[in-house]
């Protein structure tokens, strides 16, 4: 077989995936968001920028995703880079095993149960009502913004923890004692050796989290009640209750571009700070 | 060990000494890494912590870098106790095994890393000059935008040398610095470093496994087994007054023969063989009438005749290496043993072929009666 044949063969499977499963649904979504909604609901063809005149009216949405999925990322490396560290440079061989297993435990159960956890949690006979033990009166978490961030975190985190711990535990430790042997005292040498070398594993983190974010409409369902909703839920509720697929089809191209125009951004960031470096290229 | 195990010849003995292990010992859990370690570095002096993997070189140049703290013992530098204190409060530089260079910098920001470390800052241009000169002392000028990863495996230890010398350390430590280097590097980089280190006046501690590299390098050699120090010497004093076998057979090739002291006289110590023969050998310090020693006779100093006193011996090999020439000889009860012969004096004798029967003989001063150990 030549050496072509084989390769177009070696792509089939996952082209055929990625055309029937990506391009055709897209530009299915694409058509219908220049259509209009029929009389009891669906789509009725037509060439209209009309859905897109009326987009202002899900502002709310795409202002609670444009805020709690940057938030929610940043706030999951805050949190997921120290347990990383921990993980790859100070834990003990035994440890490490035991801690990751920890890490990955919660992914045994589906979210779905899990956010129920959360409801009971932040619900007003959990966390608020020790609070109110402990005197402060009438804190409402469920169904904040607040709630659905740490819903996020909460779900996102080995996400971002894995790709971290990876760059952290490949990190050559003989580097660090080259720097604290050249007299860099430990902040220096984490600042200027180990969190340089580490940008791509907080990239891959990033990245991954910040895109799924993008698109979740469980964490708020469950958590944000109704009251925090992100673009995700506004389209469960144009095509499943509302039935106006046309402007759910023109709220989901938007989407789609603004994740593709930020996560360009993105990229060209993340390629300007690890331009010294050969394998942050990957990204 | 050998009562006479730590031979510091006079010669030797600088007048200053810069670093100082003082009765040092390392564990690691149940496993002695080294054990009571006791060795003075003098300023400006080459040194070398030579022996197999697992004697506890490592071990000790670490403790001397600050990544280990000495279980038990005094780490001195420059008189004041260092034992405490971290590697970066150390005025000590490692060149490491495998360079252990910063992958993200340059080379010039490579170098000019622990010059950036000191406080008082250092003015730029002074960094910059500073790391300018000591590219050029390794000879890497216009190479300080480079990238580490785009360079020779040569190159990268020649950037880790000048990581380390551009800070003036009072000790630069380097750590099998060759050992990912093919042969031909190697001896060039010996040939360099040794010159290197003369000039700059920095005291250098090598740790190596190879006694070539050790014995072309060195001041001083510092031999280890098990964790502790053997024995401590010029690479000629190992050489000609070894304490033991394992220092005898460590620096340089020779042929032993197993024996038992049966008379001392004078210089000279009568040894009775395992075949009953009796040979003269040179007496060293701590061996006594009646114990069992091993009998050290280097290559070189036998000779080789066609007749004449001596033990007779059969030629079981002849390998001819230019300027002077190796044999394997036979003896009937004592065995193969080897011999190394100047080009001359086979110029002399007409050449011996496999299946000459020869006579070997030696000076009685040329023989050593060691410890077995």
């Amino acid at each position: 077989m030549k050496q072509r044949t084989r390769n177009w063969l070696l792509l089939a499977p996952a082209g055929t995936w990625f055309l029937v499963m990506l391009i055709v649904p897209l530009t299915v979504v694409l058509i219908f968001s220049f259509g209009e909604r029929g009389a009891s609901g669906g789509y009725v063809p037509a060439l209209t920028l009309e859905q897109y005149a009326n987009l202002p009216a899900r502002w709310t949405a795409f202002k609670n995703t444009m805020v709690l999925a940057p938030a929610g990322t940043m706030a999951a490396l805050l949190i997921a880079y120290p347990l990383a560290y921990f993980l790859a440079v100070r834990a003990s061989p035994r440890w490490k095993t035991i801690l990751l297993v920890l890490v990955i435990v919660p992914f045994w159960t589906s979210i779905l149960i899990r956010s129920y956890a959360w409801i009971f949690l932040l619900g007003g006979r959990g966390i608020p009502a020790l609070l109110g033990w402990a005197g402060l009166e009438d804190i409402r978490l469920i169904n904040t913004p607040f709630a659905v961030l740490i819903g996020i975190i909460y779900g996102y985190l080995p996400l971002m923890v894995f790709p971290i711990f990876v760059s952290l535990d490949r990190l050559d430790k003989r580097l660090l004692e080259a720097s604290s042997d050249l007299g860099a005292r430990p902040w220096h040498t984490f600042v200027h050796v180990t969190l340089p070398l580490s940008i791509p594993g907080i990239a891959t983190g990033c990245m991954l989290v910040f895109i799924l974010l993008m698109g979740e409409f469980l964490i708020p369902a469950m958590l944000g009640g109704g009251k925090v909703f992100f673009v995700g839920n506004a389209l469960v509720d144009l095509f499943l209750q509302s039935r106006n697929w046309a402007y759910g089809s023109a709220v989901a191209v938007t989407l789609v571009v603004v994740m593709l125009v930020t996560v360009t951004a993105y990229m060209r960031l993340i390629k300007r700070l690890g331009a010294q470096r050969e394998d942050v290229a990957i990204m | 060990m050998n009562s006479a195990g730590y031979i510091q010849p006079e010669a030797n003995v600088r007048q200053t000494a810069i670093a100082e292990l003082k009765g040092v010992s390392k564990h690691f859990g149940d496993v002695i890494a080294a054990q009571d370690l006791n060795l003075a570095i003098g300023e400006g002096e080459f040194l070398s912590l030579l022996g197999p993997s697992g004697c506890g070189k490592t071990t000790a140049l670490r403790m001397l870098a600050g990544f280990e703290a000495p279980t038990s013992g005094e780490v001195l530098l420059d008189g004041e106790d260092v034992s405490a204190l971290e590697p970066y409060h150390r005025p000590v530089n490692m060149v490491f095994q495998h360079y252990a260079l910063f992958p993200h910098m340059t080379v010039a920001q490579n170098i000019a890393y622990g010059l950036k470390q000191r406080r008082p800052r250092l003015p730029k241009a002074v960094i910059a000059e500073k790391v300018s000169h000591a590219l050029e002392v390794v000879r890497l000028d216009g190479y300080d935008r480079r990238r580490v990863w785009e360079l020779s495996g040569g190159q990268q230890q020649r950037v880790a040398l000048a990581r380390a010398i551009v800070n003036e350390p009072k000790l630069l430590l380097l750590d099998e610095p060759m050992a990912a280097l093919d042969r031909k590097l190697r001896k060039e980089m010996q040939l360099e470093l040794k010159t290197l280190q003369r000039k700059l006046g920095i005291t250098f501690v090598l740790v190596t496994h190879d006694q070539e590299e050790a014995l072309s390098m060195s001041d001083r050699i510092c031999i280890m087994r098990d964790g502790r120090i053997v024995q401590v010497g010029s690479p000629q004093d190992l050489y000609d007054h070894p304490s033991s076998r394992y220092v005898a057979g460590f620096v340089g090739t020779s042929n032993f023969f197993d024996g038992t002291v049966t008379a001392r006289s004078g210089n000279l110590v009568s040894v009775r063989l395992e075949n009953g023969m009796s040979v003269e050998t040179s007496r060293a310090d701590g061996i006594d009438q009646g114990q069992e020693v091993c009998i050290s006779l280097r290559p070189e100093q036998i000779r080789l005749k066609r007749s004449g006193e001596g033990v007779p011996v059969s030629v079981t090999n002849r390998i001819f290496l230019g300027e002077h020439t190796e044999y394997i000889v036979n003896h009937q009860t004592l065995g193969e043993f080897l011999v190394l012969s100047p080009r001359q004096s086979e110029l002399n004798e007409g050449q011996f072929d496999t299946g000459d029967l020869l006579v070997a003989s030696w000076e009685a001063t040329a023989a050593l009666a060691l410890d077995r150990t």
